[in-house]
Formats: structure tokens, sequence, C-alpha cells
């Protein structure tokens, strides 16, 4: 793969983030937080890192002025901490338009990396909407394309894979969630040659680890994981009990890092993306792919856990 | 949307209760302060119902299809489908009950108010007060700030439920066509609420549902009185 400027740039800041290298009067100048672990994405090897953002319900503000300044101060906040994939589909209301005024304020991010997702019965209705959503990000083009829930599947795939041939996209994926449609989905896991697969895995929703995740692994396709906190309601549960002390042993501070945890650890998965209208909680989450991950005893006793409480 | 019976109407809540009651606050602060004529307009539907006559009918009607014309153009169309997929459809809904008062009211006059059994003018008189003078209180009365007040004349709960009202009003003869979208809206947005854990949600289905009761019932009391043999 050729380097783009973006990879340079990267590399740079990872490099900074070896602060003990550099002067010592730098590295207390500008203290750096751990930057988040990448991985790569298999059919190009480029990585992206572990944690990146959705914007269902959260970014939907419609013209709230403050409410989308508020939005833009959570992306800034994410690419501060070295976040990159922001997710987004046509169904989120506003959200589209909100994630385009936050990157025109934050002066374009070049670190982006752009999900979005078809969601319209028919192929011309398909690239009308594709291209009315490029507007609304104002980007030059989606770094990738997915078809949302499976709707209209056998016409989208063959327009985006043309997309992607074409330069119009890099990569092309395709989403479910709540555990539905999953023998459809391993199906053209199988059959087609999909960059990315989007799928609902957590703590406890783990129908995935059976055949998608290990099917993923075999074909080489990159996974996103959404609803890692299953919308905010396995927080509110997790929540009420104490942190167990062992978790420090992985780094984790939080529940919400005890969950992201858990899901990035599989070596399935590539990216999971929670959704938040806080800035502490995105530097939390984002703080969930640094440190240390849970090893597949860990894993076992995170879920154990979760599965008494 | 395939395997719809799958998704839970918390799937489909597009939007958090802050954004959704941001919406009022936004609306209210952009048309202050037109507030104060929909209130008059309220009351002066009040005003009319007291004095009676077909023309004062006519005039109810005019008032309802105007704040329905409103409500669809600057509320739903302007501002709440920034935020809800829906809303235009909404707006096209609230655009026919405009035409469908204009109708039956203007035209037809079946908004005449008359006499009606006493419980059904009591509920009616209820449900229109209640729009017109409680429901803008809903708003601070749950801790939230005033500026959310849902007002009738501009938002769809209240002009939804006194529209309910006028009808049950006009008499024991109940013009059905201008029931079922003021009820749907109702429902919709009690389903809303619910979605969104709400304390009140209930309380817009259940007043419609009340009305539509009651309607119903004299309905088939009138029935019933005229076939004297059974
Ligand atoms: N079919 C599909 O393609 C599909 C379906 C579902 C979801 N998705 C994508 O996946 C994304 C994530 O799923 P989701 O939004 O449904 O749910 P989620 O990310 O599991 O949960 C979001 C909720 O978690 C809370 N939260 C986030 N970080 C937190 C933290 N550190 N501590 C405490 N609470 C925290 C947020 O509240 P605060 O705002 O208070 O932080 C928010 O209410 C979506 O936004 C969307 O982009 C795709």
């Amino acid at each position: 793969m050729t380097k783009t400027p973006n990879d340079i740039r990267r590399r740079l800041l990872g490099a900074l983030a070896a602060a003990p290298l550099l002067g010592p009067a730098m590295a207390r100048a500008q203290p750096q937080p751990a930057r988040p672990a990448a991985r790569a994405i298999p059919s190009s090897g480029e990585t992206i890192p572990l944690v990146g953002l959705g914007s269902w319900i959260t970014f939907n503000v419609g013209d709230d002025r403050a409410a989308r300044d508020a939005s833009t101060e959570v992306m800034r906040a994410f690419f501060q901490a070295g976040g990159r994939l922001i997710d987004s589909s046509p169904m989120y209301g506003s959200a589209q338009d909100v994630i385009g005024y936050g990157l025109k304020k934050l002066g374009r991010p070049a670190d982006l990396f752009a999900a979005d997702k078809v969601w319209i019965s028919g192929s011309g209705e398909g690239r009308a909407q594709m291209e009315r959503s490029r507007r609304l990000w104002d980007i030059p083009r989606f770094d990738l394309m997915q078809v949302h829930n499976l709707l209209s599947w056998q016409t989208h795939l063959p327009t985006l894979f043309s997309m992607k041939a074409a330069g119009q996209l890099r990569y092309v994926g395709i989403t479910t969630s709540h555990g539905r449609r999953h023998d459809e989905l391993e199906k053209i896991m199988a059959s087609r040659p999909l960059d990315f697969v989007q799928l609902t895995y957590n703590l406890v929703d783990r129908e995935a680890e059976q055949r998608l995740l290990p099917l993923a692994r075999e074909r080489g396709i990159a996974v996103i994981v959404n609803r890692p906190f299953q919308q905010g309601a396995l927080l509110d549960r997790l929540g009420r009990r104490p942190l167990p002390p062992w978790a420090a042993e992985i780094d984790c501070t939080s529940w919400a890092q005890f969950a992201l945890k858990f899901i990035i650890s599989h070596p399935a998965v590539t990216c999971a993306i929670p959704a938040t209208t806080r800035v502490d909680h995105v530097r939390e989450n984002l703080g969930a792919a640094a440190g240390r991950l849970p090893d597949q005893a860990m894993r076992a006793r995170m879920a154990a856990l979760v599965a008494r409480l | 949307m395939s395997e719809w019976w799958t998704y839970s109407l918390r799937d489909l809540l597009l939007f958090s209760p802050r954004t959704y009651y941001r919406q009022f606050e936004l609306y209210n602060l952009e048309w202050w302060p037109l507030q104060l004529v929909a209130l008059a307009l309220g009351i002066a539907v009040l005003a009319l119902w007291r004095r009676g006559g077909e023309r004062a009918g006519r005039a109810i009607a005019a008032i309802l299809a105007l704040c329905w014309l409103w409500v669809a153009w600057a509320f739903h169309g302007q501002r709440y489908a920034s935020i809800n997929l829906a809303a235009g459809y909404f707006a096209w809904a609230f655009v026919a009950q405009a035409l469908l008062l204009l109708w039956f009211g203007g035209v037809r006059r079946r908004l005449t108010p008359a006499s009606a059994p006493r419980v059904q003018v009591r509920a009616g008189l209820g449900l229109l007060l209640f729009a017109v003078l409680i429901f803008p209180l809903v708003a601070p009365l749950q801790g939230r700030n005033w500026t959310q007040a849902e007002v009738f004349g501009m938002a769809p709960d209240p002009t939804a439920l006194a529209t309910l009202g006028v009808l049950l009003l006009a008499g024991a003869r109940p013009a059905w066509a201008l029931y079922p979208i003021p009820a749907a809206w109702c429902l919709i947005s009690g389903a809303t609420l619910w979605t969104m854990d709400a304390p009140d949600f209930a309380v817009v289905p259940l007043a419609a549902l009340l009305a539509v009761g009651l309607a119903a019932a004299a309905r088939l009391e009138q029935a019933g009185a005229a076939q004297p043999g059974r």
C-alpha cells in the first residue's frame, strides 16, 4: 500500500506519544494521553483505531446551534484523543448534517475515516442518496460505504463495488444490528468480497461469536461493532455495582472501558463505535483502546461477572 | 423496512428527550409573542361556543383550520422535520385535517355548538379548557423551562385535544371524519413520549380515547332512543 500524507502524519503522532524520547521540557509542556491502539483492515493493511464514534440519536440535534456546537466539541475531543472512524446514516435524521457542520468547524481533520450507509430501495435512488450524504458531510468521498441493515443489498452491493473500483469510495461494507438476519449476513460474507461488516456485539449480546466473527477472520473482513453499550442500557445496569478491583489489571477505570475492552479484545473486531453526547465520555471511550487488553482468560472472567449481575 | 416486526418503537426513536423538548423551546423563542395571539384564539373558541349559533360554528372551524395549517407548516415542516424523518407526513396529515375542518365545519356547518348529553358537554369543555389553559403549564410543572411550553394553536398536542373538545361540544351527531387525524396524532404523540420514558406519556392518548369513546356512546344512545320499540 502506498503511504498517504495521513499515514505519515499518524506515524508522527504515534512517535510523539513516545514522549520520553523527546526533551523533558517539551514532554512537560504537552502532556499527551496514550494514543489508542489500532488494528489493520484485512483487505488493505491500513490501520484504524480500535474505538470510533457512532452518531445515532446523539448527533440528531436538528438546527439547534448550541447542540451542534456541543456535538462539534465531542468530535474535537474524539480527534484530539486519536480517534478516526465516525459512523452515520441517512436514517439518523440530521446527524450527517451535524457531522458536516462539526468537520467544517474543526478545519476538516485530516485523520477522519468517514463511514456512512445507504438506506433506500433502488439503485438510482441509492446513488442519489449517497451523493446527498456526501454533500451533507461535505467531504470529497467516503472511506467506507455500508448497506444499512441489509436493505436492498442485492441492488446496492454491485453499485458500491463499482464505485470502489472507480475510486469514489475506498471500502465496501454491510450492516446489521440487534442480532437480526445473521443467517443472511453470513451468506453474503461468504460470497461477496466485502471489506467491512458491522454488527452488534457486547458483553451480553454475544451471538456473533458463534459464526460471524470467526467467518470475518477467515474471510479477511474488518468488523465494526455497534451498540457496544446496548444504547446505554448495559452501562445503566452495570453502573449500579462497583467496578471489580481486578479491572485495574487491564487498565480499566470505568464500566464503559470494561465493556469496550471486552469487545475490542476479540481478535476479529476492528473497531467499536460507541455514540456519546459528552466530551468526557468520548475521552473515556478512546481511553479503552489504550493500555492493556484482556486475554482469553480475562475475557471469560469479564463475561462471567456480567452474566452474574 | 424489512423484518419490521422485529423492531420495537424504541428502535425507531431518532432523538433524545432533550433534543425533542428543545424543539419546543427553539420554536417558541422563534415565534414569540405569537403565543399570545394563539392563546387569544383559544379563548375566542371558548367564547364562540358560549355564544352558539351557526356563524359561531363556522368561525370556530375557521380558527381551528388556521391552527392546524400553522402547526403543519411552522412546527412539523419547519421545526420537527429537522429531527424526525416522519414529520413531513405529519405535516400533510395536519393540512388534510385543516381542509376537513373547513369542509365539515365551514361549509357543512357540522361544528355548530349544539345540545349533547351532559357528560359529553362536560368532557368537551374540560378538554378545551385543558388544552388551552393547562397544557402550556405541563413543561414547567415537570421542572422543564417554561420556554418549552406547548401552546394551543402552535404545538400539535394541545391543538389536537382542543379540536376533539370542540367536536364533543358540537352535538350528539358527530362529524366522524374529523376524529381520525386528531385521535391518531394523540396516539403517535403518546407513543413518542413513551419511548422517551416521559412520565406523562399516557395523558394525551387517554384524553383522545375518552373523546372518541364518549362520542361513540352518545351516538349509540341516540340510535337506541330513535328505536323506541326495542
Ligand atoms: N444497523 C446499524 O447500522 C446500526 C444499528 C445500531 C447502531 N449503529 C451505530 O452504532 C453506534 C453505537 O450504537 P448506539 O448509539 O445504538 O448505542 P451505544 O453506543 O451502545 O450507546 C450509546 C449510549 O451510551 C452512552 N455512553 C457513551 N459513552 C459512555 C460512557 N463512557 N459512559 C457512560 N455512558 C456512555 C451515551 O450517553 P451519553 O451521551 O450520556 O454519553 C449513549 O446514550 C450508533 O450511534 C450507530 O452509529 C448502527
